[in-house]
C-alpha cells in the first residue's frame, strides 16, 4: 500500500533519516519509493493503515499520512487514475462522513476556486454527510506548484494527488517540551525539536538505556525519556546539571516539570578522558552535542602548564576532599574529542546500539571537518543543519557487532589514534580547535 | 544515585581500571532514600545481562539489604518471577545514594556524593 507523508517545512536532511528510524523502532517494512527535498512530500510503502499510525505516532518531523489515492501531473489525469484504481475502496466509504480539504504547497486559491476543485470529485458515490469538523473521513488534494508561483501568476500546479486521511505525527510534543517554558536552561542548551529528533534517530525507546556525556541542562536525555528510554548525563560542570540552589532550577527539576522522574537514571559530574564509566557494553544509545569551544570552551581535567604549577598540584593533593575545592582544568583538542567519543562509544553500546552527536564544522570545503570514523562503528546517517557560513551535523553511527569487525583495522586505528593524540598537543584553544579559530575568521582563508 | 548507577561505575583514576579491587566502588556514610517508581520489567529484562551481579551482590549487602542469590536469573526467568522483579525494582531503581561518598578499594580515593549527584572529577595529582 502507499502513503503519502506530509512534512513540516523544515530540517529537510532530518526527514528520511527519522522515518527509517521510526520504521526500525517499530519493526516495519518500509520502503521509501519517493522523496524529495524541495517538496514536504514523501511516498511511502506499508503493509497496511495501521503500519501508517504506528510510523507517525513518534515522528516530529512529519505533519500527517495519507492513503495515496493517486498522483498525476494534472488534475484530469488524476481523477482517471482515482477511477481506474480506487474504485475499490469506494464502498469503504459509501456512508461515512466525510469532508474535502485542498492543499496547495508553494500556491494559493481563492475559496470559489478551492469549491470549484472539490466539486470535480463528485463522481465518488460517497452518501454520507459532508462534516467540516471531525468527519470519519477526509480527502486532501494536494498540489505542488513551482517556487514563486504566485507571483510569477503561473497557472497550473506540477502534480497533484488525492489521500485519505490517516493519522497526524507527535509534532505536538514540541510545543510542551519548548526551551521557553522549560524552568531550567542554558545558552548551549539544544532546542525542543532537534533534540526531539536526535532521540528518535538514535532509536530511543521504553525500557532502553540513554547516556550523554556533556548532558549541560539535560534536553537529550529529557528527549531520550520522553520516549520511555532511561537517561544518564553527566558533565564536567556539576553546576549545570544542579542549577542554582533552586531545586526546580536544576537538571531533575526539568525531570520533574515534564512528569518523567521514574526515567531518570542518574547524573554525575565526569570528564569523558577520565571517565568513572566502566568499559563495558552497557547503553543501548549515546547521544551528546559536545561543545565546539566557541560558546562554551572545550575543556578537560588537568594542568595546562603542569611545570609551572606544582603550587595547584600541592592544593589538589590538600584540598581535594573540600567540598570548596574545583579541579584544574586545561583545554583540549575538539579532534581529540571527537576520536575519545567514538573510542567511548565503541567500548560501551551494545551490539546495533547508535552513537549521535552533533558536531560543527564549515561550509566552505577546503574547511570542512571530516566524519570521524571507528572501526567498530558505521555510519549510519549524516543530517546536515546549514547556518550561513557553517552548518551542524547530527552524525549517527551503529555499533557493529564484533563479529563484523575486522581486528587489523582495529590494530590500524587504534596506532593512528596514538599518533594523532601526540600530535594534538597545541594549548591555545584556538591551536587545538579547527572549528573555533575557522568561527573567528568568519571562516575566511587562513 | 541509584544502586543501578553504580553497577556501571568504577575509580575514575586510570591507573585503578586494571585493577580489580577498584571497582564496585564501595559506599561509605551513605544516606539513602526510597523513590516510589512504577515497576518497568522491559527495563528490568533489559538491564539484566549488562549487570555485574557479583558487584551488585556486594553493594547491595553493602547497604544492608538482604543477600541476593549467587547466580543472576535468566531473563526468562526474570519475566516470570514477579517476586524477583519487584526486590530488583526496589534495589536498582527505587533506592538512591543521597549524601555519602564512593571509595575506590584500589587506590583509597573517595568521591563525593551530594544530593544525589556524585563528583567524579579528579585532582591534577590523579589525572
Amino acid at each position: 500500500m502507499d502513503f503519502l507523508i506530509k512534512f513540516a517545512s523544515e530540517h529537510e536532511s532530518f526527514r528520511v533519516p527519522e522515518i527509517e528510524a521510526l520504521a526500525i523502532i517499530e519493526n516495519l517494512d518500509l520502503k521509501i519509493k519517493e522523496y524529495d527535498r524541495e517538496s514536504p512530500f514523501c511516498v511511502v510503502q506499508l503493509p497496511s493503515v495501521d503500519d501508517a499510525k504506528k510510523l507517525l505516532r513518534r515522528s516530529v518531523l512529519a505533519h500527517s499520512i495519507h492513503e495515496l489515492w493517486g498522483t498525476a501531473n494534472t488534475l484530469d489525469a488524476l481523477h482517471e487514475v482515482v477511477k481506474s484504481q480506487t474504485s475499490h475502496l469506494w464502498p469503504k466509504y459509501k456512508d461515512s462522513s466525510f469532508k474535502f480539504v485542498v492543499d496547495s504547497f508553494q500556491g494559493a486559491h481563492s475559496n470559489k476556486e478551492r469549491l470549484a476543485l472539490i466539486d470535480t470529485f463528485s463522481y465518488l458515490p460517497f452518501d454520507g454527510p459532508i462534516r467540516m469538523s471531525n468527519p470519519d473521513d477526509t480527502f486532501t488534494l494536494f498540489e505542488f506548484w513551482p517556487f514563486n508561483s504566485v507571483p510569477l501568476k503561473i497557472q497550473h500546479p506540477d502534480s497533484v494527488r488525492l489521500g485519505r486521511f490517516v493519522a497526524t505525527s507527535a509534532r505536538d510534543i514540541v510545543h510542551r517540551y519548548d526551551l521557553k517554558k522549560r524552568e531550567y536552561i542554558s545558552t548551549t542548551s539544544m532546542d525542543a525539536e532537534l533534540s526531539l529528533v536526535t532521540a528518535n534517530i538514535a532509536l530511543a525507546g521504553p525500557g532502553k538505556l540513554f547516556y550523554d556525556p556533556f548532558v549541560g541542562t539535560g534536553s537529550f536525555p529529557i528527549a531520550c525519556a520522553h520516549f520511555g528510554a532511561i537517561g544518564w548525563g553527566s558533565d564536567i560542570d556539576g553546576r549545570s546539571m544542579r542549577g542554582e540552589g533552586n531545586k526546580k532550577k536544576s537538571l531533575p527539576g526539568n525531570f520533574a516539570q515534564y512528569g518523567l522522574k521514574p526515567q531518570l537514571g542518574g547524573f554525575f559530574s565526569a570528564d569523558l578522558t577520565n571517565t568513572p564509566i566502566r568499559r563495558r557494553r552497557t547503553w543501548d544509545g549515546i547521544v551528546c552535542d559536545p561543545p565546539y569551544g566557541v560558546r562554551e570552551g572545550l575543556k578537560v581535567l588537568g594542568l595546562k602548564n603542569p611545570e609551572n604549577a606544582t603550587w595547584l598540584i600541592e592544593l589538589g593533593i590538600n584540598e581535594w576532599e573540600s567540598p570548596d575545592y574545583v579541579p584544574p582544568k586545561k583545554p583540549y583538542s575538539f579532534l581529540a574529542m571527537l576520536d575519545d567519543i567514538l573510542a567511548f562509544a565503541a567500548d560501551t553500546l551494545v551490539d546495533n546500539g547508535r552513537l549521535a552527536f552533533w558536531m560543527p564544522t564549515a561550509n566552505d570545503e577546503e574547511q570542512e571537518i571530516p566524519v570521524p570514523t571507528h572501526p567498530c562503528l558505521e555510519v549510519v546517517v549524516v543530517c546536515v543543519q546549514v547556518f550561513n557560513k557553517w552548518s551542524r551535523r547530527l552524525i549517527t553511527y551503529r555499533r557493529l557487532p564484533d563479529s563484523q569487525v575486522s581486528s587489523t583495522d582495529l590494530e590500524a586505528h587504534e596506532k593512528k589514534r596514538l599518533e594523532a593524540a601526540a600530535a594534538h598537543t597545541g594549548t591555545t584553544a584556538d591551536d587545538l580547535n579547527p572549528f573555533r579559530r575557522g568561527y573567528f575568521r568568519k571562516f575566511e582563508a587562513e | 544515585m541509584k544502586v543501578l548507577s553504580l553497577n556501571f561505575l568504577t575509580c575514575a583514576v586510570k591507573a585503578c581500571k586494571s585493577s580489580s579491587s577498584s571497582y564496585p566502588l564501595h559506599p561509605q556514610d551513605a544516606e539513602l532514600v526510597q523513590d516510589e517508581i512504577e515497576l518497568n520489567p522491559d527495563m528490568l529484562i533489559n538491564v539484566l545481562p549488562r549487570l555485574d551481579w557479583t558487584a551488585l551482590r556486594t553493594t547491595s549487602s553493602e547497604l544492608g539489604f538482604p543477600p541476593l542469590p549467587e547466580q543472576a536469573p535468566t531473563q526468562e526467568e526474570l519475566r516470570t518471577d514477579e517476586k524477583t522483579l519487584r526486590d530488583l525494582h526496589h534495589l536498582l531503581l527505587e533506592t538512591q545514594i543521597s549524601e555519602g561518598k564512593l571509595v575506590c578499594a584500589n587506590c583509597g580515593h573517595s568521591y563525593a556524593v551530594k544530593e544525589g549527584i556524585a563528583n567524579f572529577l579528579l585532582p591534577s595529582h590523579l589525572v
